[in-house]
C-alpha cells in the first residue's frame, strides 16, 4: 500500500471527457518502445499483405502513396494508461488495401521493422476501423512515432497499432504477438479494460 | 571482480527529507532520513516511487550520492525540463515530506571499499553522482587505493559538488580530480575543454594498466563514446563497468 | 542518437521483485548470437509496456519482463545460459 506524495500529480490533465476505465489524459505524445527506432528508407519501403494461401500483395512507397488516403481524427488509448484525444492522422484505410485480396482467414499478424509483432482478428482491421497512417498532426509521421508508416487501430489499445509497419499476415489461426506472449491481453479493448491476460 | 547475486526481495521504505542542498540552479541534493536503511555500497541506486492522491504512481531510479552513513542517504537530482518526477523532487518536495524508496539495488556498478586496485572514474553530467559516492566512501573508509575522477560537464554553472571537488583536488596524492568543460570553460581555465577524446583521455588518465578498474557513468551516448575510447587505449572490457542514464548524447 | 535505451543496471529492482535476486552482475549468453556479458551491459528498453533487455551484439531480446499489479511475466528465452556467482 503506497503512501501519497504530497503535491505530486504527474503529467496528467483534468478532463470532463469520457475516457476508458483507468485512463488519464496527457498533453504530450509519449514515446514507448520495445527496441531501437528502425531507420526505414523510403526507397526500400514495402508493405505486404500475405494471405493464408501464401499469396503476397505488395506496395512500394510510390504505389502506396498513389492509393486514396483519408484524414481521420481519433482518440488514442495506451495500455500504460495515458490517453490522447482528437489526434489527427492521414492514412490509407485497410479496406482499400484489402480490396484486391482474396482470403478466408480470420486472424491477422502485423509485423514491424525490427522484431515487433501484434495480432488481432482480421475483422478488427476492416470496415473503416484501421489505417496505414503516414502523417500525424499534418506532418510526415516521425520515426519515433512509427514513421514512415504505422498501423493505426484506435478502437484497441495502442500497442496493436504497430509502428514501422512492414506487413500483415492473414492466418487461419491466431498467433500471439510480442506483448501478447508476455502477459498482455490477446484482444485489448480499452472500454472493457482488457490490459492483461485474464482481464 | 566477480559480484555475488544479491539476495532478497526489497521492501519499500518511507524516507523523509531532512535537508535540501542546491548544487546548481537546476540540481539539488536531497538529504533523506531512512529508518530501516540497511546500508549500501557506492555505485548502488535506489528506486523511488511517487503516488498521487488518485493512486497514480510512477517510479524512477536514482544513484546514491553519499557514503554509508547509518539511516541517512543523499540523492542528487537533476531537474529535467520535461521531467515528471525531477521537477517535483527539486521544487515541491520539502523538508519533512515522505518519499517511498527501496534499495540498495545493484551488484554490478559498485566499488568495494576493501579493493586496493586503482580506479579510474569517468562521469558525464549527472553521471558523476555514483562516482562521487565512490570518492566519498574511499575517504570515509580511509582507503589508500588510487582513485582518479574525470568529470565532464557543460559549463561551470552545471558543475555538481563544486566546492567539495575543489577541496578534494590536491588534498591527497592518491586521489586526483579533473574537470572537463564541454561547452564553456571559466575564464583563465587551463584544464581541458571540449568533448573527451583520445588525447584528453590519455592526458588525464595517464597510463592504464591491466589492474585499473574503470567506472563510466552518464548519458548513454557519453558512456558509449568513453567506453570505446578506453577499449582503444588498451583497456579490456572486463575492466570497465558502466551505468547509462538514458538519452542525452554527450555529457548532459 | 543514443535512441532511448539505458542499460541493465536498472533491472536490479524489478528482477528482485520477481525472482528475489538481483541478476545484473550475472553473465548471460545470448541464445541468438552467443555473445556473453553481464546483464547490466545489455541494452534496456522500456519500462512500459514492459522491460526488454537486448543483446548489445545482435539486438535480440535477452530477457523481457512485464508487470501488472500482483503479476509479473518473465521471458528468458533469449538467454541460453546465465552464470551466477554465489559466495562460497
Amino acid at each position: 500500500m503506497s503512501i501519497v506524495s504530497p503535491g505530486f500529480s504527474g503529467r496528467r490533465r483534468a478532463t470532463t471527457a469520457k475516457l476508458p476505465p483507468g485512463q488519464y489524459l496527457v498533453r504530450d505524445f509519449p514515446v514507448l518502445s520495445a527496441g531501437p527506432t528502425p531507420v526505414v528508407r523510403l526507397d526500400r519501403w514495402e508493405f505486404r499483405i500475405t494471405t493464408e494461401t501464401g499469396q503476397v500483395h505488395r506496395w512500394d512507397w510510390a504505389a502506396f502513396r498513389a492509393l486514396p488516403a483519408e484524414d481521420v481524427t481519433v482518440d488514442l488509448h495506451c495500455v500504460t494508461k495515458w490517453s490522447k484525444l482528437g489526434t489527427a492522422w492521414r492514412g490509407v484505410c485497410l479496406d482499400t488495401l484489402m480490396s484486391g485480396v482474396a482470403t478466408a482467414a480470420q486472424y491477422a499478424l502485423a509485423r514491424s521493422a525490427g522484431d515487433y509483432t501484434t495480432n488481432l482478428p482480421l475483422a478488427d482491421l476492416l470496415d473503416g476501423k484501421a489505417w496505414i497512417a503516414f502523417q500525424y498532426g499534418g506532418a510526415d509521421l516521425s520515426p519515433e512515432h512509427g514513421g514512415p508508416a504505422r498501423l493505426l487501430v484506435p478502437h484497441l489499445y495502442l500497442w496493436k497499432s504497430a509502428k514501422w509497419i512492414k506487413g500483415i499476415e492473414l492466418l487461419d489461426h491466431d498467433v500471439p504477438g510480442f506483448w501478447e506472449t508476455l502477459g498482455y491481453h490477446n484482444y485489448g479493448d480499452p472500454w472493457r479494460e482488457q490490459r492483461y491476460q485474464g482481464d | 571482480m566477480a559480484r555475488a547475486a544479491v539476495p532478497g526481495r526489497l521492501n519499500w521504505l518511507v524516507a523523509r527529507l531532512a535537508e535540501g542542498r542546491q548544487e546548481t540552479t537546476t540540481a539539488k541534493t536531497l538529504v533523506l532520513d531512512v529508518p530501516g536503511w540497511p546500508g549500501h555500497l557506492p555505485g548502488q541506486h535506489v528506486d523511488v516511487r511517487l503516488t498521487a492522491e488518485d493512486g497514480y504512481s510512477t517510479e524512477r531510479s536514482y544513484s546514491i550520492a553519499s557514503p554509508p552513513d547509518g539511516a541517512r542517504l543523499e540523492l542528487t537530482i537533476q531537474r529535467l525540463d520535461d521531467g515528471e518526477v525531477s521537477p517535483y523532487l527539486t521544487e515541491i518536495f520539502s523538508v519533512g515530506y515522505p518519499l517511498e524508496l527501496r534499495g540498495p539495488i545493484g551488484g554490478y556498478f559498485v566499488w568495494d571499499p576493501a579493493d586496493t586496485a586503482p580506479s579510474l572514474l569517468i562521469g558525464g553530467g549527472s553521471g558523476v553522482v555514483p562516482l562521487m559516492a565512490m570518492i566519498r566512501t574511499r575517504i570515509a573508509a580511509g582507503s589508500a587505493a588510487p582513485m582518479r575522477l574525470i568529470y565532464s560537464t557543460r559549463r561551470p554553472g552545471t558543475l555538481l559538488y563544486a566546492g567539495e571537488l575543489r577541496r578534494l583536488a590536491g588534498d591527497d596524492g592518491d586521489l586526483s580530480i579533473d574537470v572537463v568543460y564541454t561547452r564553456n570553460a571559466p575564464p583563465g581555465w587551463t584544464g581541458r575543454a571540449g568533448r573527451l577524446d583520445a588525447a584528453g583521455l590519455s592526458q588525464l588518465a595517464g597510463p592504464l594498466d591491466s589492474g585499473t578498474r574503470c567506472f563510466v557513468c552518464g548519458p548513454t551516448g557519453f558512456v558509449e563514446s568513453v567506453a570505446r575510447l578506453l577499449i582503444a587505449a588498451g583497456v579490456t572490457a572486463r575492466q570497465i563497468r558502466t551505468e547509462r542514464f538514458g538519452p542525452g548524447g554527450e555529457a548532459s | 542518437m543514443s535512441d532511448g535505451w539505458t542499460d541493465g543496471n536498472s533491472l536490479g529492482g524489478p528482477l528482485r521483485d520477481v525472482l528475489g535476486v538481483d541478476l545484473t552482475a550475472a553473465v548471460g549468453r545470448c541464445a541468438n548470437c552467443g555473445t556473453t556479458g553481464p546483464l547490466a551491459e545489455g541494452r534496456l528498453f522500456g519500462p512500459a509496456p514492459g522491460l526488454v533487455l537486448r543483446c548489445p551484439g545482435c539486438g535480440h531480446p535477452l530477457l523481457r519482463l512485464a508487470r501488472a499489479p500482483g503479476r509479473h511475466w518473465l521471458d528468458l528465452r533469449g538467454l541460453a545460459c546465465i552464470e551466477i556467482t554465489t559466495p562460497r
